[in-house]
């Protein structure tokens, strides 16, 4: 396919899959007001690489079986996987059984899997090899034949990035990466990729991702997966923003002091030192998680929630975003020393397998930045994240200034701390808002209280795993969950100056195992006259 | 916990259930919403226990009145269940005599403050849901109209004393067969002729869904009878052949088209706990079973299907976006 569409940047074309831009005919089974119809893709083949790896495994196989198990799959639905293994069929149809049984969240129904299972095929390879491409180009036309899947054909890479260049040249020489023109029924099939984080390790890397996957396929049907932005909570911070009236109003520098951004983690770095040392923390989660929870707490509100809106808004606050002036107390970088996280003794990150002794890799980052607009300004937004914490926890905290007159003695509000509007994302997915209550008793005494919405009660047990949202998201071809490349090359501009300083300047501080990170981090908030929330 | 009051008034019961709640650590489970379940001792058990499950989507207090011994004296008797198989309360309250007529003056006042009001009636739906007194305190009234003795009549009573907010589990038991049509319609397909519905007898949900086709394609669509189990089979019929959506063994669906391969979906038939859960998701009147019950009395239950023009759509092929049908029962 020859789209010389590198470097245009327009509005993405209408996309030929989704149901609402399809202008040639009116469907008169859908009704907006019919609610009980939920969104089916339509026929569709996907095809999995790396389905050898954990994701595939753990998420990606048992999230299809979901959609599946609820009727969001079209008849005819077929998934090809693609390896380098010595496989049949059968062989992969049996991994997907057993991944499916183990990991699905629905309960397991025969005539699902049967379903499931007839259209599974699996095809060995090398990404270098034209042959098993050409191999796996008939197979999907066959399928096509067989199974009525409409020339619609998803690229699931879930392999390193490093593999890419040749896996999209592979799609592109073998014929699979173009689309056609159809059998002249009206609409022209679609081809969509996938693609998973990293989306590069600094911004000319990203580039480079992006012209590779971009040479071939048109920037509207690449699919960056952030399975953040498919939880509910995240989705539920739109609609806790702009569906209500009583948050707007304050959600600004008149009342906001600073919020705090947090995603710690408990488990160390496990089996992925190979991919993790030379990363670190910063770029494996602030640069894609906790820059896209900072973008939708700081957003204006969109006209509408079309793709291109809510990115244009993400897009404008990402691009307010301003570094600390001074990189040195701005930043705060760490590694986890040797101890005792929750109950068990824990080697440090420089004596885990694989990792280089002297390795300055950090694995808790801390930054302060701000939000040059009216709304945000002089308002700070703390982000962190680190392995080997506390706890494992990710939340959004905004911390309101204090009441700017208390009529009461002094005595009387010793305990009242700021009021504070905290989002849980993971785990106990709710809302707390802390506000000052008085203390039962004859004395006027007020203390700090929390007012709970918990999501994860009851509201999740039906609700869908962040995976399965975003490849029914990609089968229907609706992209608002799913980063641009210009958020994420925005996102590198931010990080980038910072890794550049931490490389030439500092080595991370060693912290212990289970402790809340290093003390230059919260020496960073004491300059501020802050402090962290306990982890 | 489990707690028995006997011969007990509301007030009693509201007083158990704070300190059941403060005895259990104070814990509060965000209730979204009151159930009222209408039942009888022999269908409280499957009722209470399918309100429990649904409540593991949308927590709630399950309220399950049952009466009993009309000619009694008046006695009011309360099992609390707090903090065990689902997240949110049950309480299942037994009225003797006359007060069994009052249901309403015990259940009022142990509604969740602030939130919506449901009641379903798994069996024996009322006449007119929305005059029950029962109905009145609720926004959505749940009944189903497949364990009445004539399904067909009763639900075309049903759709006759319709009223917002009135719902029926054969309109649910509709919904993946509505979705799995709907998503066949997405595609670009030849122009679509006439419809024929197939179910056994006495299906109520098939009766709607050839009701809600006619309505929505203009086309006449023919009810037929067929062994079953529940609805098996709908096809549309076009100048290049049939395209069939059939399901002979209540599980599996098999997709036919004119000259492509046949494929398979897996359609299976769901129990009692996801149809109540689906009610559950949204509170506010379904304008579109509305328009379908409105369709249905106007099609009357003429298995032999009625003709476009009888069905008051226009016929004008696909294009019948938001015909709306006409008020005929007005």
């Amino acid at each position: 396919m020859t789209v010389p569409n590198a470097g245009t940047r327009g509005p993405a074309p209408a996309n030929p899959g989704v149901i609402a831009n399809a202008d040639s005919f009116l469907n008169p089974l859908r009704d907006p007001r019919d609610r009980r119809i939920p969104r089916v893709a339509g026929p569709c083949v996907m095809v999995m690489f790396g389905v050898t790896g954990d994701l595939a495994r753990k998420k990606l196989m048992p999230a299809l079986y979901d959609l599946a198990n609820r009727g969001l799959l079209p008849p005819g639905f077929s998934l090809v996987g693609f390896a380098r293994r010595d496989w049949e069929n059968e062989d992969f149809a049996q991994i997907t059984y057993d991944a499916v049984k183990e990991h699905a969240r629905t309960p397991f129904r025969d005539a699902v899997w049967q379903q499931l299972s007839e259209g599974i095929r699996f095809v060995p390879g090398e990404f270098t090899d034209d042959a098993a491409f050409d191999r796996l180009a008939e197979t999907v036309r066959e399928l096509d034949r067989e199974r009525g899947t409409g020339g619609n054909y998803a690229f699931y890479l879930s392999i390193p990035p490093r593999f890419f260049p040749v896996v999209v040249q592979q799609l592109k020489r073998s014929g699979l990466s173009d689309p056609g023109t159809g059998d002249g029924g009206g609409r022209a099939p679609w081809r969509r990729v996938v693609i998973e984080k990293p989306f590069g390790h600094d911004l000319e890397s990203a580039r480079e991702l992006n012209d590779i996957v971009d040479a071939v396929f048109p920037a509207h049907s690449v699919f960056r997966i952030d399975h953040y932005l498919g939880k509910e909570t995240v989705q539920n911070i739109l609609a806790l923003r702009f569906a209500n009236e009583m948050y707007e109003p304050i959600w600004n520098r008149g009342y906001v002091d600073h919020v705090q951004i947090t995603m710690s983690e408990d488990i160390g770095i496990g089996g992925r030192a190979g991919y993790y040392d030379g990363i670190g923390a910063a770029r494996d989660v602030i640069q894609n998680h906790l820059l896209q929870l900072l973008a939708l707490t700081a957003m204006e509100e969109p006209v509408s929630f079309d793709a291109d809106s809510l990115r244009q808004e993400k897009e404008k606050v990402l691009s307010a975003v301003r570094l600390p002036a001074d990189l040195a107390t701005g930043t705060a970088r760490g590694q986890y020393a040797a101890g005792w996280q929750g109950g068990r003794q824990v080697v440090g990150y420089l004596e885990e397998d694989g990792i280089p002794p002297d390795s300055r890799t950090e694995t808790y980052a801390a930054v302060r930045l701000t939000v040059d607009t009216r709304r945000w300004a002089g308002v700070p937004f703390y982000l962190r994240t680190g392995k080997r914490l506390t706890r494992r926890m990710t939340e959004i905290a905004l911390m309101f200034q204090r009441a700017p007159h208390l009529p009461f003695a002094a005595t009387d509000t010793k305990e009242l701390g700021q009021n504070a509007l905290v989002i849980r994302v993971q785990p106990d997915e709710g809302v707390t808002v802390r506000f000052g209550s008085k203390v039962p008793g004859s004395a006027m005494e007020v203390r700090d209280v929390n007012m709970d919405f918990a999501y994860g009660e009851s509201f999740t047990e039906a609700s869908p795993e962040a995976y399965e949202r975003l490849i029914l998201d990609v089968l229907i071809g609706d992209p608002p969950l799913f980063p641009r490349q210009e958020e994420v090359e925005l996102s590198w501009r931010i990080l980038d100056p910072i890794e550049q300083f931490w490389a030439e300047n500092t080595k991370p501080e060693q912290y212990v195992a289970g402790s809340p990170g290093p003390a230059s981090a919260d020496a960073m908030m004491a300059r501020d006259g802050r402090a962290w929330r306990r982890l | 916990m489990t707690i028995d009051l006997t011969d007990t008034t509301t007030s009693a019961i509201s007083h158990a259930l704070t300190e059941a709640r403060r005895r259990l650590g104070g814990m509060t489970v965000g209730m979204v919403l009151t159930l009222i379940v209408v039942t009888d001792e022999e269908g409280q058990y499957d009722a209470i226990r399918a309100a429990n499950q649904a409540a593991r989507e949308h927590p709630c207090r399950v309220i399950a009145v049952i009466t009993r011994r009309p000619k009694a004296d008046s006695r009011l008797d309360a099992e609390i269940r707090v903090g065990e198989s689902s997240p949110g309360e049950t309480l299942v309250l037994r009225m003797y005599g006359p007060l069994g007529q009052h249901a309403d003056s015990v259940a009022a006042p142990l509604l969740v403050p602030d939130c919506p009001v449901v009641t379903w009636w798994p069996e024996n739906p009322p006449a007119i849901p929305s005059k029950h007194p029962l109905g009145v305190l609720a926004q959505r009234r749940v009944t189903d109209a497949a364990t009445a003795e004539a399904p067909q009549e009763v639900l075309l009573d049903l759709a006759r004393a319709y009223q917002p907010g009135d719902t029926d589990f054969a309109w649910t038991r509709a919904t993946p067969w509505r979705s799995l049509l709907a998503a066949t319609l997405d595609q670009p397909h030849p122009k679509l002729e006439a419809g024929e519905v197939r179910a056994e007898e006495n299906n109520p949900t098939a009766d709607l869904i050839a009701a809600w086709l006619s309505l929505r394609l203009g086309i006449p669509v023919r009810r037929l009878v067929s062994a079953g189990p529940g609805v098996t089979g709908v096809s549309f019929a076009t100048p290049d052949g049939q395209i069939a959506v059939s399901r002979p063994d209540g599980r599996t669906a098999t997709l036919a088209w004119p000259g492509r391969p046949d494929r398979m979906v897996a359609l299976h038939r769901r129990d009692t706990a996801e149809l109540l859960a689906e009610e559950l998701r949204r509170l506010d009147p379904d304008d579109v079973y509305a328009e379908t019950l409105r369709q249905l009395d106007v099609r009357g239950l003429d298995t032999a299907g009625a003709s476009p023009g009888a069905a008051g759509t226009g016929g004008e092929g696909t294009g019948g976006e938001g015909t709306g049908g006409e008020r005929v029962d007005e």
